[in-house]
């Protein structure tokens, strides 16, 4: 009864706030919504028994991805109220496919819960009384060693493009280059002029 | 008042389509359009746990990191390509996203 009444809940912010996301005027505070769409999201892992992908969705998505967001969001220097003026040209359009993707998934859904008349297996009866983060360890470090090693890669890569693509070398910038101020010679810095007496540099 | 897999289902459907009419009425606003794309593949998240914890097959869970992976990678490197678009252009409206058409 309880799991059924925060289920509830938990969906019903989540929908709210993933749609205050695409309607809000101001993107600080679509940002603000999608990190209360993952925060209720890791409520909803919570309540299906994957605590450690809860976990992960806060720490990945609150604590880095949406951070992020917030970081271009308010560097950018960008009038967004002119960036909304477009909103009800697409409206229709966009409002038809939404339209006929939800009727699509529901039917689906619904076809399932046609066909579904046995209870639901829950995860960790069959398998003893073994955590989540333990079964998910069990699995991730063994049959899926190459998968996992994947992962790393394309963060990897995704870092080395994300500093490639913003570091910038501006011309006219003063910075110290302690290669050229060590490998100075002499005959680079110091320059003798025969002066005569009396007439100074001309 | 027992809650199924269908119940789930359902949430992650609400969740996909948000995601989707976002990017169609957001269409000038890449930052939006890429809050909507996480939207989407949060919506993906929920499905792949749904079935993982309902089958009792743990399987789901790993491809639901995998897809949390992918999706930090691509909010990474989508939001350094805004940003250095708009260190050369001063705006970011998708509609005029088109000098490298030929």
């Amino acid at each position: 009864m309880l799991a059924a009444i925060a289920f509830y809940v938990l969906a019903a912010v989540a929908v709210i706030s993933a749609f205050a996301v695409i309607a809000a005027r101001n993107p600080v505070h679509s940002v603000l919504f999608l990190i209360l769409t993952f925060f209720t999201a890791a409520g909803l892992f919570v309540l299906m028994g994957a605590e450690f992908l809860a976990m992960l969705l806060v720490v990945v998505y609150v604590g880095a991805v949406a951070v992020l967001f917030l970081f271009v969001v308010m560097m950018l220097d960008v009038d967004f109220v002119e960036l909304k003026q477009g909103f009800l040209q697409y409206l229709p359009a966009g409002a038809l496919i939404a339209l006929a993707l939800l009727g699509e998934l529901g039917l689906v859904a619904g076809a399932a819960m046609q066909a579904q008349h046995h209870a639901p297996i829950a995860l960790g009866e069959g398998q003893g009384a073994i955590t989540n983060a333990e079964a998910i360890g069990q699995v991730l470090y063994t049959q899926y060693l190459l998968v996992f090693q994947l992962a790393g890669l394309v963060l990897f890569v995704a870092m080395i493009g994300a500093i490639v693509l913003t570091l910038r070398r501006r011309p006219g910038v003063k910075k110290q280059d302690i290669a050229a101020q060590v490998g100075r010679k002499r005959s680079e810095g110091v320059e003798l002029k025969d002066v005569r007496p009396g007439q100074g540099l001309g | 008042m027992e809650i199924g897999l269908v119940h789930y289902l359902f949430v992650a459907a609400a969740l996909f389509t948000i995601g989707c009419f976002g990017i169609f009425a957001n269409a000038k606003n890449v930052i939006i359009i890429l809050m909507s794309i996480e939207l989407i593949l949060l919506a993906v998240n929920v499905n792949l746990v749904a079935f993982s914890s309902f089958l009792g097959n743990i399987e789901g869970q790993i491809f639901a990191m995998m897809v949390l992976t992918v999706a930090a990678a691509e909010a990474a490197v989508g939001l350094a390509i805004l940003v250095t678009y708009f260190r050369n252009r001063g705006n970011i409206a998708v509609e005029d996203i088109n000098q490298m058409r030929g």
